[in-house]
């Protein structure tokens, strides 16, 4: 097409290639109009369209004997029992959370509680993963604290707990953190409700805050990458009101016992465009809506602006015809007023009129499933051989192991995140069996026995020296802290945080973290139920760490067998679940002590984590284990001192094997802070150990028992040898107050 | 008995006290929309934590002009149980219940955690089952939980012994490294000339059974069940 009705720096601020335009002409069968243009340009986004990642995405597993829902709705659902689902899905909200920390991160919350309320659920959990710069940083730390004031801001607010999640450090989010936020609510199975549009003629409705011009064009601002005029992106960042959300909450679960509701979808990102068009398209129906009868806030909006508004806490509800009183009713009740704005067709199309005039007309399935689809070129960067390598003379000299010790549980990454969660209110609702903390979080379903369990994990260096074995380290992660709890895994949702996918280095993280994310969720039977990619990760053109996030759901068939991480008691065998290899790859040993991110990450071996884990199951149902606590990262010494903090000073004395190799570094390292996959500790009364290793032992479970719990120090031998002696209260101050001491230190 | 549990819009613990009340007490509850005049045939009532309005403004700022809360006012003078939880507690300050106010968390962040909490006084009929001295493990959540009130006023509550709750440690000792906000003289709730009016910050709906950690919460709700089934109180009828 050699001529275009829009100039090339048009199309440019619109995100939109020039072979983009000429496909949407070909769709059109003529040039777009400029709120058109505005349509697709959001729609057709990377974040809406995942156009990049689409091809990578369907390999995952998303079919599974307790799946209800699989991707491509506003949420998950998996079958937990008695007729009711576990709806969730984690989303990021990182751009807008670098921008503006307090309000990028209270509407990246309030965003995804509309996800799962919208299926019908009421949403009971929160869970968050972030990840930060240095803390040393005065930005990072402002950023830190607006970004968890935000979180709390919102969730306290609504009245739904934030249970858990964790939080890393690292140097390549200083100019790009990620908040990525997960949601969990319970409905009735037959009364979960689609994003679809149905039945011509009946009305749709536009219900809660007014349109305003904030956010428009926030979904392309998202498939960007930041540069030196961030500030300018200032006004695509959304206000969060979680009053006028609790409001919407309220009434829409109460308009969903009743049966006048066909579909119903918020409006997030490319806010009434995308509602609209995703509603009529997986309904196959047309929608037609006038813009003079969408409530506004500020006069003058063009149709382009209240098409591509991303004001917050709206939401789009195809209603009954005939039911209409019913449902306006239920909205004047919570002071809501819902308005008729138009209605389904039979033709297929998004008809928008502004009065009389017809301003937009696009075929849905235009705006959605034709979207493009790229198989971006993909490329190993140079190096990665070289980087797996851990340079030995690279090392600095040794400190002693207990040195070391200590300056691990002041780590950041492994320090006590109490300084935030006390933060969140996370015990509103009443279902919080297991206290916010590390690992998993737990909270029972009222109504039943049973409790689910929820983690959600990603260690961003595992994956950047490997995608594909960081990946399957994530899940595996991630679910083993759920089967720790007592939870049985039984899905999964996935927040992929990636760089600029037009980097064919970039894609390959990519493309291998997907492989990898795949082969151990077939593996583990955690199948991917939905979930979220952010791309154009990088600030002035550099990337952060490939950070796949993943959301695991495990449920427990009775909630008071749940299990904590901490020693419940003294005198207590300590028994430790998988073997030893000693492997410093990507640990936080090298990079805390040494300023090393190198080394290959710990093997996994998928069949024996799947062993260890519904061995963990069986024996938490059982009362045979008393707590359990992942080995993760600072590795078999720092998972024993969380096992004994928060216990009031309860110690722990135990004697280790040495590790089976010493990873390149020193052999009392490997075995203390090494980071070996597929291990567990657990406590367990005397008379029932021999029980426990034998259930081990039929389980192709490597176990033994290496300690007892009791007085009042932590002490650590290796064959032997004691290498840490250290009193329980004195490391627990220094874990428990790190966070809190860097965040408080005055900004320069 | 009969509990109603009041509900503004943006109340988000009403569900956690009707739980109490019904499921682990065993009694029944009933929920009352803001904007109804009346209470029914409640025979205690409960304003339940959350941010009503939004708390936009000063907390409880907006809620104390609902309908519903005359009926409230007209059942407390009539001597009927009225607790007020976190919010409730604010809501019952801005409308005039109960004397004082509350300011933003010393630290001025919100605080979410177990605390201790002394029991001061045994005659009203939210502690009646308690002993004095106490120590109750009870969480708190908020952000505005500083206790406040001009000198007479604070003067007044102690000669009167309306201090009912105060943040303590766990083995009773009242002092600045027990006190999560920076309330005045450690208060954590209060009564009102009657008794019959308590308002206190701590969630004791959060502490009442064995899996959320603690039941000593329960005490409160038992309490008034025991208060109401001596015959001891007035109703708001």
């Amino acid at each position: 097409m050699s001529t275009r009705a829009f100039a090339p720096e048009v199309l440019e601020q619109h995100g939109l290639t020039p072979e983009e335009y000429d496909r949407i002409v070909e769709l059109l069968g003529r040039e777009p109009n400029l709120t058109e243009l505005g349509m697709f340009s959001v729609m057709w986004s990377e974040h809406c369209s995942y156009k990049s990642s689409r091809v990578h995405l369907k390999t995952l597993p998303t079919k599974g004997a307790r799946v209800l829902q699989g991707p491509g709705e506003n949420a998950g659902a998996v079958d937990i029992g008695d007729g009711l689902a576990a709806v969730f899905k984690i989303e990021s909200h990182n751009h807008p959370s670098f921008i503006e920390p307090y309000q990028g991160a209270a509407t990246g919350v309030g965003g995804i509680i509309r996800d799962i309320f919208t299926m019908g659920a009421r949403p009971i959990a929160l869970l968050d993963s972030l990840r930060f710069g240095p803390l040393t940083d005065a930005r990072t730390r402002r950023i830190v604290k607006g970004v968890v004031a935000g979180i709390g801001g919102y969730g306290n607010s609504i009245g739904i707990p934030t249970v858990g999640g964790e939080v890393m450090f690292d140097e390549s989010y200083r100019g790009n953190p990620l908040v990525n936020v997960f949601c969990l609510g319970i409905a009735k199975q037959n009364e979960i409700i689609r994003g679809q549009a149905s039945g011509p003629g009946n009305p749709v409705y536009y219900v809660g805050a007014k349109t305003g011009r904030d956010g428009i064009h926030g979904a392309t601002m998202a498939s960007a990458e930041f540069d030196d005029r961030l500030e300018e992106k200032r006004p695509a960042v959304q206000v969060g009101d979680p009053f006028m959300e609790k409001l919407l909450l309220e009434a829409c679960l109460e308009l969903m016992k009743t049966d006048a509701c066909v579909g119903m979808q918020d409006m997030g990102a490319a806010g009434l465009t995308c509602a609209t068009s995703e509603t009529g398209s997986r309904g196959g129906v047309g929608i037609e809506v006038d813009v003079r009868l969408v409530p506004q806030r500020e006069t003058g909006m063009t149709p382009y602006e209240i098409m591509l508004s991303e004001s917050q806490e709206r939401m789009l509800i195809i209603v009954k015809r005939g039911r209409e009183a019913e449902v306006e009713q239920i909205f004047e009740k919570w002071d809501l007023h819902a308005v008729k704005i138009g209605e389904v067709t039979a033709d297929g199309l998004l008809r928008v009129r502004d009065g009389g005039t017809v301003v937009a007309e696009i075929p849905n399935l235009a705006l959605t499933d034709e979207a493009p689809v790229y198989r971006r070129p993909i490329q190993e960067p140079e190096g990665m051989a070289a980087l797996r390598q851990i340079p030995r003379n690279g090392l600095k000299p040794l400190p002693s192991a207990e040195e070391a010790f200590l300056a691990l549980l002041e780590a950041p990454t492994i320090a006590s995140k109490r300084w935030i969660y006390r933060q969140y209110d996370h015990m509103v609702r009443t279902n919080t069996i297991v206290l916010t903390g590390l690992g998993a979080a737990v909270v029972r379903v009222k109504g039943t026995n049973r409790a689910l369990a929820m983690s959600v994990d990603g260690n961003g260096r595992y994956v950047y020296l490997d995608p594909r074995q960081g990946a399957r380290l994530a899940v595996a992660e991630a679910a083993r802290n759920v089967a720790c709890a007592g939870g049985l895994p039984i899905g999964a949702t996935n927040c992929l945080n990636f760089g600029n996918p037009e980097r064919p280095e970039i894609m390959w993280q990519f493309a291998e973290a997907i492989a990898g994310m795949g082969e151990a969720c077939r593996a583990l039977d955690t199948p991917i139920t939905g979930g979220n990619v952010s791309l154009y990760n990088e600030t002035d053109g550099t990337a952060i760490l490939p950070t796949p996030v993943v959301g695991i759901v495990g449920l427990l068939e009775d909630a008071s067998k749940a299990l904590a991480r901490v020693f419940p008691a003294e005198g207590l065998d300590i028994v430790l679940f998988g073997a030893n290899h000693g492997e410093l790859g990507g640990s936080e040993y090298l990079l805390t002590l040494h300023g090393l991110l190198r080394g290959q990450p710990p093997v996994l071996d998928l069949e024996r984590e799947r062993a260890l884990q519904q061995l963990l199951v069986r024996l938490a149902a059982d009362g045979l284990i008393r707590s359990a606590q992942d080995c993760a990262e600072g590795g078999l010494a720092v998972a024993l001192a969380e096992c004994c903090f928060d216990t009031g000073g309860l110690g722990a004395a135990v004697d280790l094997a040495p590790a089976a190799s010493d990873g390149g570094v020193d052999l009392v390292a490997a075995t203390l802070f090494g980071e070996s996959a597929s291990r567990v500790i657990v406590s367990v009364e005397p008379a029932a150990t021999a029980a426990v290793l034998e259930a081990a032992a039929r389980a192709g479970v490597p176990a033994a028992r290496i300690g007892t719990t009791g007085g009042d120090r932590i002490r650590i031998a290796v064959e032997g040898t004691t290498v840490v002696d250290v009193d329980v209260r004195q490391a627990e101050r220094a874990w428990s107050s790190a966070i809190g001491r860097q965040l408080d230190t005055p900004v320069a | 008995m009969t509990f109603a549990v009041v509900v503004f819009p943006g109340s988000n613990c009403d569900h956690d006290s009707y739980h109490a009340v019904r499921h682990v007490l065993g009694h029944d509850a009933r929920f009352v929309w803001h904007k109804e005049a009346s209470l029914g045939n409640a025979d205690v009532v409960i304003l339940p934590g959350g941010f009503s309005h939004g708390d936009y403004l000063r907390t409880g700022a907006i809620a104390r002009f609902s309908p519903v809360m005359k009926a409230v006012a007209d059942f407390a003078a009539a001597g009927g149980p009225v607790l007020g939880i976190c919010n409730g507690f604010q809501i019952l300050l801005e409308a005039g219940l109960l004397p004082g106010a509350m300011l933003r968390n010393r630290d001025v962040r919100f605080h979410c955690e177990h605390v201790g909490v002394r029991v001061e006084q045994t005659d009203t009929p939210f502690t009646a089952r308690c002993r004095q001295g106490r120590v109750l493990n009870i969480p708190i959540a908020h952000g505005e939980g500083n206790y406040y009130a001009p000198p007479e006023v604070l003067e007044t509550l102690e000669r009167e012994r309306r201090v009912i709750f105060r943040y303590a440690t766990a083995d009773g000792r009242v002092g600045p490294e027990a006190n999560p906000n920076g309330s005045l003289n450690n208060i954590a709730g209060i009564c009102n000339e009657g008794r019959n009016v308590v308002g206190l910050m701590p969630h004791p709906e959060r502490a009442c059974e064995p899996m959320l950690g603690s039941t000593d919460g329960l005490l409160l709700f038992e309490s008034v069940v025991d208060a109401l089934t001596a015959g001891a109180l007035g109703g708001g009828r």
